[in-house]
């Protein structure tokens, strides 16, 4: 099997983890950074697929301002504090 | 003291029973009544029993929580592979289908001027679906804007957020020196990136979308690093206002004329340039930069929106 295929296979499989460990994760702001994560995971993975395009965009977009705007709505809904961390 | 929670809970006990009632000309602020009532809730809520009852609530909800979740990942999962397995069948049933395609890849750059045949394709072929893109994005915008957006009229003056987060600018960022240089490299070169895609959009990868949301990235990485200060200088409320709407236009004036002449018949006089130039590709270029300063307007208004009620500084700064 060449290199290429095996890392499609690895991020693929980190891929269903993150999908999985979305849902999974104890609390709201966790579930936001596995998301992000999805997102680069994505990103690399349009690569691969040859459309580079849709890879800026799920860089930007995914991982970029739609994580920024879950977590501005945590802070609205009071899931962290004012001081960063995560409320008890 | 045991039993209190359970009679309580079964209605028996009334955990506000010794609140004075309000009688008439009987005196009492309104904020006494609310500290008494605080109280009384929080004996309530700081009884063991409560807590192990909330305990067991919140455990239970996340159980079905995630067993819910997992149910409608998998059942969206599922109706969207079925419609991908069909969707290419139903689309060979159109015998001029193949055609399409095949035309989109030989002739593109001859037709549109585009060495990147997808901003051929979004920005010539179907720049009319590109066009309600930008239009849903600005309709979201204006939907955020109306749910979120503060001012006086849906404040109290007194002591809601709006003073608090207008004026005293809670998250003093702009103090932090490390923060403060690290945004600024950062987010320079994320918003010279940012132009390059946007400029390039029908030479490589790139194109209107991707370059606004990566300049919309950069605005917001140097608006959080740098405090709000420094780009409320550059980007008002009315200048955003006026950026978004007259892209918005001149995407719909360029186009309509496009659209209008080749309707009937006409050649339209735009000169499509050599291929691979960077003046060149008709109008896919001025195509490119109206979506990319639609797209990073509405990132960066969200940003703005949901982070502190509003765009730019206050008007009456201007």
């Amino acid at each position: 099997m060449e290199l290429i295929e095996i890392c499609r296979i690895l991020l693929l499989v980190l891929l269903l983890g993150c999908v999985i460990g979305v849902n999974l994760a104890r609390s709201l702001l966790q579930s936001v950074l596995v998301f992000m994560a999805y997102s680069s995971v994505m990103c690399v993975l349009w690569i691969l697929m040859e459309s580079p395009d849709l890879a800026i965009t799920e860089a930007a977009v995914g991982a970029g301002v739609s994580g920024m705007l879950f977590l501005l709505t945590l802070k609205k809904l009071r899931e962290i504090d004012r001081k960063g961390g995560e409320k008890s | 003291m045991k039993d209190l929670l359970n009679r309580w809970l079964d209605g028996e006990f009334d955990a506000f029973e010794r609140m004075p009632e309000l009688q008439e000309g009987y005196d009492i602020s309104l904020d006494r009544k609310h500290e008494l009532e605080r109280s009384a809730a929080e004996r309530i809520e700081s009884l063991p029993q409560t807590r192990q009852i909330a305990e067991k609530e919140r455990k239970a909800f996340h159980l079905w929580y995630v067993i819910a979740a997992f149910a409608c990942c998998l059942t969206l999962a599922l109706v969207f592979l079925y419609m991908t397995a069909h969707i290419t069948a139903y689309g060979r049933e159109n015998p001029r289908a193949e055609a399409i395609a095949d035309r989109y890849i030989e002739r593109g750059t001859e037709e549109t001027g585009a060495v990147n045949a997808v901003a051929g394709m979004i920005l010539d072929y179907r720049a009319f679906d590109t066009l309600g893109e930008s239009h849903v994005l600005f309709t979201a915008l204006v939907v955020v804007m109306l749910m979120l957006k503060l001012d006086e009229t849906n404040t109290r003056k007194d002591r809601e957020d709006y003073y608090r987060v207008r004026f005293e600018k809670y998250y003093p960022t702009d103090k932090d020196p490390i923060l403060r240089l690290a945004g600024t490299l950062q987010g320079s070169f994320i918003l010279l990136f940012g132009i390059y895609i946007l400029l390039n959009g029908h030479l490589g990868p790139g194109g209107g979308f991707s370059g606004g949301a990566v300049l919309g990235t950069g605005l917001i990485i140097l608006a959080s690093s740098l405090g709000d200060a420094d780009i409320d200088h550059f980007l008002t409320e009315k200048r955003f206002r006026v950026f978004t709407a007259s892209a918005l236009i001149f995407y719909i004036l360029a186009k309509g004329y496009v659209f209008f002449s080749g309707a009937n018949g006409l050649d339209n006089h735009i000169p499509k340039g050599t291929p691979g130039a960077i003046l060149s590709a008709g109008l896919i270029l001025p195509l490119d930069i109206a979506v990319g300063v639609i797209v990073a307007c509405t990132m960066f208004g969200f940003y703005s929106l949901f982070r502190r009620g509003g765009i730019g500084g206050d008007e009456t700064d201007d």
